[in-house]
């Protein structure tokens, strides 16, 4: 596997204005990417993982937003870029994959143009060539009869399909970098599984990177090479997917592991995290943001200003609290397991 | 699709036929009669009732029904009982002078209600949208006669720019002078019409690029790296002037209809006014003659903008 960092995200922050004050969706979040590896940033709703990934595409208000840190692509820090040079790299360099393939495409546009949109702005073809490219791109993604369906409309697709046009839009340009965001969110079981083969083929062609945002733990355990688990805008523990799922250690990740449903446990009932996710407004600016959420630790364990800290090499987490961290119910939990 | 249209076309034969139906009946039901208002102190009773027989008005209202019906099929709309003359030559005069008007007015509010209503979706809280929106809520707070009164009072009477009655000057003779007379009458009541009527596409078109701002086919599209300036104009300003077309197609009935205010205040001979005083005078045969085509003309309004909304928009195909 090669190790080449081509993506670093630096102390980034995003702010959004709210009644004139800006309240932070994510903070201070530094991630490393690289590439033929594949990152997933997992968290609840609300937590600012698909904030994070249109902040890397710059897709955001410049009126409405405040963005801080750096993000190195290549050579270039992604924040200071003019929107003429970002859309050189959009669609270009960095390709995305949206959540919802319903209405992420134009309804009033046939499929083949909108796969060639993204050629007609990065590359030189001639007409026909782009014909050609699109047909290719449609048949890799595994879509029957490309000649038909480039002549389509979206609503004549189901949603798999659809999803597999998304994908062929974002990698229409070799992307060195993609951004999934909830891929299979809205798809059913079976298809969420070929849409996952797809992209982990698609990168091994492309020998690109991947950002995949997903709540799904099952899907991270089946595809994520590098996790970063995301709390209230921040990253609370960092790792290989198999440093997260063998030896969790933080309590969000701990308990978001926990809260999985698992066929061969006799007890049916989910452990639920108490309370939820606060909203902006409300997040607090200082201390553990968990800390609500686990009333029972003592105060005490809880660092002041919550740094990373290193548990193993290349395995990090954020805050003192996960050293004193116990399940309320542990006992019972002890005789389950 | 052919076959649908000729089919949705021959569903309104019963249509028209049980809207003539009704339309009779509601005309009769009007307090009054046709003779009441031409009388005067020597009118005696008697003739009254006389007219009123010879006219057919003590018939049943079925037996009356169908001698109109079949003078219909004749192609005679009856006499008007205000004017003494046929029914089909008052309002073939009149709907020259409505097409004229309504006409003028119709392009004029697409011609400025459409790009006034993009230009604001697409520069959503700038000040110019803050003056276009300003606009529109004053203008719809408004009554629309005030507008109209207002219009014809500075730029009639005080300012003295435009003849504020009639649709055409007389001795004008034909022809170009004819011609020239005709705009003349249009220019100020069709651009206080358009002033207001473009007031609703405006609001209509400029919220509908605001939400295909935000949608997420126009994300997918910013993602691809395609320039704003590119998303707004193959993506946004497409989407969103789709429904607006397809109610393009009930306009069709203001074309032949008119416009009842603006006829009035203008006193411009059109079939609005025609409309308003047939029903002062329970004009009945001009009445139902008129109800009749505005009925007919809203079903081809309707028909014809599903047949444009069939064209433009993809998902919508007439099985």
């Amino acid at each position: 596997m090669a190790t080449d960092e081509f993506l670093a995200i630096k102390d980034v922050s995003t702010a959004f204005k709210i009644h004139g004050s800006y309240y932070k969706a994510v903070s201070d979040v530094s991630l490393d990417i690289h590439n033929d590896e594949i990152l997933a940033i997992v968290g609840e709703s609300g937590c600012g993982k698909s904030t994070l990934a249109t902040t890397i595409m710059g897709l955001h208000d410049p009126a409405e937003t405040k963005i801080d840190g750096e993000i190195d692509f290549e050579g270039q820090n992604l924040l200071s870029l003019t929107e003429d040079q970002l859309n050189d790299v959009r669609g270009a360099k960095i390709g995305m994959i949206f959540q919802d393939p319903l209405s992420a495409l134009n309804p009033l546009k046939r499929i083949g143009e909108q796969i060639q949109e993204s050629l007609d702005y990065h590359t030189k073809m001639t007409e026909a060539e782009k014909k050609a490219r699109v047909l290719e791109l449609v048949n890799q993604v595994g879509i029957p009869n490309p000649e038909r369906v480039i002549r389509q409309f979206p609503h004549e697709l189901s949603g798999g399909m659809r999803q597999r046009v998304v994908i062929a839009i974002a990698i229409a340009c070799k992307p060195d970098l993609m951004i999934a965001d909830e891929p299979t969110t809205a798809l059913d079981v079976t298809i969420q599984a070929q849409i996952l083969d797809l992209l982990k083929d698609i990168q091994r062609e492309n020998h690109a990177g991947i950002i995949l945002i997903t709540h799904d733990l099952g899907v991270v355990a089946e595809t994520a090479d590098q996790v970063a688990v995301m709390y209230a805008g921040q990253v609370v523990e960092q790792g290989s997917a198999q440093q997260i799922f063998d030896n969790p250690k933080h309590p969000y990740t701990r308990s978001l592991l926990r809260s999985m449903p698992q066929r061969d446990k006799e007890n049916d009932d989910l452990y639920v995290i108490q309370g939820s996710v606060p909203s902006l407004q409300k997040m607090p600016v200082d201390g553990c943001k968990f800390a609500p959420r686990v009333p029972w630790i003592p105060e005490a364990a809880h660092e002041e200003h919550p740094s990373m800290h290193e548990v193993e090499p290349g395995h990090q987490v954020r805050c003192t609290c996960y050293q004193s961290f116990e399940f309320q119910d542990a006992k019972v939990g002890e005789v389950e397991a | 699709m052919w076959k649908t249209i000729l089919r949705r076309v021959l569903i309104i034969i019963p249509e028209v036929f049980v809207l003539s139906i009704l339309v009779f009946l509601l005309a009769k039901a009007m307090p009054g009669d046709p003779f009441t208002g031409s009388i005067n102190p020597h009118t005696s009773l008697a003739h009254i009732h006389h007219l009123m027989k010879i006219n057919g008005l003590y018939d049943p209202w079925y037996q009356q029904y169908w001698n109109w019906l079949v003078h219909l099929f004749h192609g005679d709309l009856g006499m008007s009982y205000e004017y003494q003359e046929p029914v089909t030559r008052i309002v073939g005069e009149r709907a020259i002078n409505t097409l004229w008007l309504a006409v003028f007015a119709t392009v004029l509010t697409y011609a400025i209600g459409l790009p006034v209503g993009l230009y604001a979706g697409r520069h959503q809280n700038s000040r110019g949208d803050h003056a276009i929106r300003m606009y529109t809520y004053v203008t719809y707070a408004i009554p629309f006669f005030v507008i109209l009164v207002m219009g014809l009072w500075i730029f009639g009477y005080l300012l003295g720019w435009f003849p504020t009655t009639g649709s055409i000057g007389t001795n004008v003779g034909s022809g170009f002078p004819a011609v020239i007379s005709r705009l003349q009458h249009i220019i100020l009541p069709g651009i206080l019409q358009a002033l207001f009527g473009l007031v609703g596409i405006v609001q209509y078109l400029r919220s509908e690029v605001i939400d295909a701002t935000h949608s997420d086919y126009v994300r997918t599209a910013r993602s691809k790296g395609v320039p704003v300036k590119d998303v707004f104009k193959h993506h946004v300003f497409r989407n969103s002037l789709l429904p607006i077309t397809a109610t393009a197609g009930y306009s069709i009935t203001g074309l032949l209809g008119g416009s009842i205010y603006t006829e009035t205040v203008f006193s411009y001979p059109g079939m609005g006014l025609l409309f308003v005083s047939a029903i002062n005078y329970r004009d009945y045969t001009v009445i139902t003659a008129l109800v009749l085509m505005y009925g007919v003309l809203s079903m081809l309004g309707t028909l014809l903008s599903d047949i444009i909304m069939a064209a433009v928009d993809p998902r919508i195909r007439i099985e």
